[in-house]
């Protein structure tokens, strides 16, 4: 179950972050509060073409128009991630599994994590205890993301829905308004793609192919000392 | 991690048929409660049906949000439109006096009416936020009849499901269903922010409906048409925006 859901996860991020960039290229601006459009100061500018002739930012060029299908695939594979991380939640609560993603309790200090860094830092190699579950560092990362990054996501998501914020108006005005909605819906995207590339890079340097061949098949060379 | 097993693939292959089953339960549920928006077919119909069917159950009689008059913004910004016809810069000419909507379809009286005849049935307004799926938005104070009363008047008959409206705009047509065609913030827009609405924001006449995406709020709105079969129209899909990728329902 971890797998599968983490796989379709997997896939509708990408489907989402190619989406989600493809939309945002229409208005390639941020504003902070309420309202914002190119009558009135941004945050921030994206210093790239935009794919809509309404944003002057003096290039003569035009971005391709994607905003019909983007938005159509960013809403289905928004859905693929909020029903696969309902699977998995239900799966993890029951399967008792979250104890081995939430850091030990005797972790819960500065030191721990000033130990762990001073350890990658050495290059030193995992221990025992290591090499079968997560470090504190690890596991705060993957609580960060699983706890915060992915339902801010979300929620940043909704509170730029009219319809959705209309029977809900606290999930926007706690935000600041829309587009602080959105605005924090791009950082998100930002931080979420930093976990990905650690992630990836973590992964090869642990051995690619061992390590995908154990979260496709469930297997890894040494499972037979599995419990 | 749990090896892959027979025992595994037998449990995966019986939920995964539970969940057919269900989806297909899900789906005649649906159909017998509308909550299948027109476009809800294809690759992406069952994201769009999703979101439709859980916000239409989740934003039963909620209200669009509406700001105060300190939140109007000062420069609000216009897409830009075709430029008008003949026609258009003919009654243009004429203050609009001339400008009609017409009511027809699924109604026991279909009829049209003057901007006059529209005051006449009674002016409200709302300060509420246009919201474009490019990104940016604005807030203004939109004064106008609530479509809801132009039904009522030409007495629409209880088996319509959607009402359908188009624009002077070649080709502009877009639906909404029942339940944001009775939402008294479903708004027949003359007026914004104490003025008449400038052509550029859709004078004379705009359909505003802020519950959902700018693009739904028609500009130039002269023809309304009640309906119990939207295929008739178009390519079937409810709107012209589904022909052009986007959802017909656009509450997200």
């Amino acid at each position: 179950m971890v797998r599968v859901t983490h796989w379709l996860t997997f896939i509708a991020f990408v489907a989402l972050f190619v989406t989600g960039g493809l939309i945002v290229i229409s208005h390639p601006r941020f504003y902070w509060g309420e309202v914002g459009n190119v009558n009135t100061k941004p945050l921030f500018v994206i210093p790239i073409p935009s794919s809509r002739d309404t944003v002057p930012n003096g290039y003569n060029y035009e971005m391709p128009d994607e905003n019909g299908w983007s938005r159509a695939l960013h809403f289905e594979a928004a859905w693929v991630v909020v029903l696969a991380g309902l699977v998995y939640g239900i799966y993890m609560l029951w399967s008792g599994h979250f104890k081995n993603l939430i850091p030990a309790r005797c972790d819960w200090n500065w030191q721990a994590y000033r130990d762990r860094i001073a350890k990658y830092l050495r290059r030193a190699p995992p221990d025992a205890a290591e090499a079968r579950s997560y470090n504190v560092l690890q596991r705060t990362a993957y609580v960060i993301v699983i706890f915060v990054l992915f339902p801010l996501m979300i929620w940043t998501g909704l509170a730029m829905s009219p319809s959705f914020t209309a029977a809900f108006p606290l999930t926007v005005e706690l935000l600041g308004g829309r587009q602080s909605a959105r605005t924090i819906h791009f950082f998100v995207t930002g931080l979420l793609l930093l976990f990905l590339f650690v992630h990836v890079a973590m992964v090869a340097l642990s051995g690619f192919r061992s390590r995908m061949r154990g979260m496709i098949t469930g297997y890894t060379r040494d499972s037979q000392e599995a419990p | 991690m749990n090896p892959i097993t027979r025992r595994n693939l037998i449990l995966g292959g019986g939920a995964a048929a539970a969940g057919v089953g269900g989806l297909d339960a899900a789906d005649r549920l649906a159909k017998r409660y509308g909550l299948i928006p027109p476009d809800g077919s294809g690759v992406y119909g069952p994201g769009e049906t999703l979101t439709y069917a859980c916000q239409r159950l989740l934003t039963r009689n909620t209200p669009a949000r509406e700001f105060s008059r300190s939140m109007i913004s000062k420069n609000p910004f216009a897409n830009a439109v075709a430029p008008p016809n003949d026609a258009f810069r003919k009654l243009q000419a004429g203050g609009f006096r001339d400008w009609r909507l017409v009511v027809d379809g699924t109604v026991a009286h279909p009829m049209s009416f003057s901007l006059v005849d529209l005051k006449g049935l009674g002016l409200h307004s709302q300060i509420t936020e246009v919201a474009c799926e490019e990104g940016w938005s604005y807030i203004a104070e939109w004064i106008g009849t609530p479509l809801s009363g132009v039904l009522r008047e030409a007495g629409v008959l209880p088996q319509t499901q959607y009402v359908v409206y188009s624009s002077t705009e070649e080709g502009m047509w877009e639906s909404i269903d029942m339940q944001d065609a009775s939402d008294p913030h479903t708004l027949l827009a003359m007026g914004m922010n104490d003025g008449n609405l400038p052509v550029g924001f859709g004078g004379p006449l705009r359909l505003r409906l802020p519950r959902q995406l700018g693009y739904k709020s028609v500009k130039y709105v002269n023809h309304i048409t009640a309906t119990d079969d939207i295929k008739k129209f178009g390519k079937g899909l409810g709107s012209v925006s589904p022909e052009y990728g986007y959802a017909w329902y656009a509450g997200m």
